[in-house]
């Protein structure tokens, strides 16, 4: 069911695919293997239905155009409770465990990065690893959020398990977070509706070197030099690589402007 | 591989996020009833002057939530409308629209109270008390309660006779000073001004005395079936009627 079952589904033994598919692919790297973009696409339809569905309870123009309310109510429940499910499923992937860690450390150059994004543009808030600063505070603010959603919905879904004002209070956590993460994931959708090639990369999993040079060039960097070592010739790329220091020195670009 | 030394150099600032995010979670849970309480006074102060009526959607905004549970909004023009009284009485009645306008007609003025949180100040309807209907039709003495049907095919609801003889339980067909909307469960509901709102059965087409209370729809997913406000399913709003 992939969308690229020319791609996905290449003639080689597993364990070799990485390898040989880059080497068909010199313009491209490879940002997403299929357990990470099957943790994508089920987490982004239980997101979605979770959030039509509340809109379709809760305002009162849409609720009037479908009525229906308890069969909303039992989707609206599923699709909630469901949503932790495919990460954790992810979480027996080393690619998805390795992404979780790549987001949830800050380095370097992520200091400052949001807000320099959020006052001069993603471009110019300088260079960024695999995820930038803003990526990683928007998944873990997802991930906690769903959370807490999963948590105070239960409350609500088995109103006698809890003690009134426990049950008022999770009211409250439910309908105001619920707002804040439609907001977060329309902006997540919008910013994905921009940028073509990122959509591409997590529909495919490969996006293109020259993009990953623009969006996260010290990810594209660090993905060719891994190919050199062979090369006795150049002089050590561990060194200039993940140093750690570096990257914080080429910042300068967001600032030129 | 040199993944390692890398991603340990940095902090693990998404843990903290998901950690921070985690215990607003609980202190919004634990505090959550008083913080909406302050809200509800200062948007419902807000929502008075807002002309986009944008405010009403957000939480504890303060307009009437739309709850229907049947496939869709079910019409009724005020000619086609009919309401029957019928079950343990003497004298079974059919009533049109017009019969219920020509008969004595009450106007009470209560807070629509949601059980799901949300109330409506001050809101008008006018009708028949339901008291009238039923001395009209001669309740028999092993009638006890009153089984509610709508016209959406699905809705039900239930009262104890008691309950039912209540000054303050209408047969509504004035909402605010104009005909009820097919959306608020015109052109006639029930409206049961000391209850949480789930009891205020919308289209209204059929008025049934029982010999014992029959739950209603929502009953038979765990609400309460005395649903009085600030005395059952579990709540504390201040009462709507006394």
């Amino acid at each position: 069911m992939t969308s690229r079952p020319g791609s996905a589904v290449p003639t080689g033994a597993t364990m070799l695919r990485p390898r040989t598919e880059q080497a068909e692919r010199p313009d491209e790297l490879r940002r997403f293997t299929v357990a990470e973009r099957w943790v994508h696409r089920t987490t982004s339809t239980l997101m979605i239905v979770a959030i039509l569905s509340a809109a379709f309870l809760y305002l009162p123009q849409l609720a009037e155009i479908v009525g229906r309310r308890r069969l909303l109510v039992t989707v609206h429940e599923w699709s909630g409770v469901l949503l932790p499910l495919p990460l954790a499923v992810g979480l027996g992937f080393r690619s998805v465990r390795a992404d979780l860690r790549r987001l949830n450390r800050f380095r370097p150059e992520d200091r400052g990065w949001a807000w320099r994004a959020v006052r001069h543009g993603t471009r110019r808030a300088g260079p960024a690893g695999k995820f930038n600063a803003g990526q990683k505070l928007y998944a873990a603010f997802i991930a906690g959020a769903t959370l807490v959603m999963v948590g105070t919905g239960l409350v609500l879904w088995f109103p006698h398990l809890a003690a009134l004002d426990v049950r008022t209070g999770a009211t409250f956590v439910h309908d105001w977070l619920a707002l804040v993460i439609g907001v977060l994931v329309l902006g997540h959708i919008r910013m994905a509706f921009k940028d073509p090639e990122a959509r591409h990369g997590m529909r495919t999993g490969w996006v293109g070197r020259a993009w990953a040079r623009r969006e996260h060039p010290l990810w594209a960097r660090e993905e060719t030099t891994p190919e050199e070592p062979a090369a006795p010739d150049d002089p050590g790329p561990d060194k200039t690589g993940p140093a750690g220091a570096d990257p914080a020195d080429t910042t300068p670009p967001g600032d030129r402007n | 591989m040199e993944q390692r030394g890398r991603d340990s150099a940095g902090k693990p600032v998404g843990r903290r996020v998901v950690l921070g995010v985690l215990a607003l979670g609980a202190a919004g849970v634990a505090f959550g009833a008083r913080i909406q309480n302050g809200l509800d006074n200062v948007l419902a102060e807000v929502s008075s002057k807002d002309p986009t009526g944008l405010t009403q959607l957000l939480p504890g905004g303060g307009g009437f939530q739309f709850y229907n549970v049947a496939d869709s909004i079910p019409h009724r023009s005020a000619t086609d409308y009919r309401l029957t009284v019928d079950g343990l009485v003497d004298r079974p009645a059919t009533y049109t629209l017009a019969d219920l306008k020509a008969m004595q007609q009450t106007r009470l003025v209560r807070d629509v109270q949601c059980v799901t949180g949300w109330r409506v100040p001050n809101t008008e309807f006018s009708g028949v008390l339901l008291r009238d209907l039923l001395d009209m039709a001669g309740v028999q003495k092993q009638g006890t309660a009153i089984r509610f049907t709508c016209f959406d095919g699905v809705y039900s609801e239930s009262l104890t006779l008691d309950e039912a003889r209540r000054s303050d339980v209408l047969i509504a067909h004035e909402m605010n000073g104009a005909p009820v909307t097919s959306a608020h469960g015109g052109p006639v509901r029930l409206y049961v001004a000391p209850m949480y709102f789930y009891k205020s059965a919308k289209w209204l087409s059929g008025i049934t005395v029982t010999s014992q209370v029959e739950p209603g729809y929502w009953e038979h997913y765990g609400y309460d079936v005395e649903a009085w406000v600030g005395r059952s399913n579990g709540r504390d709003d201040a009462p709507t009627s006394n």
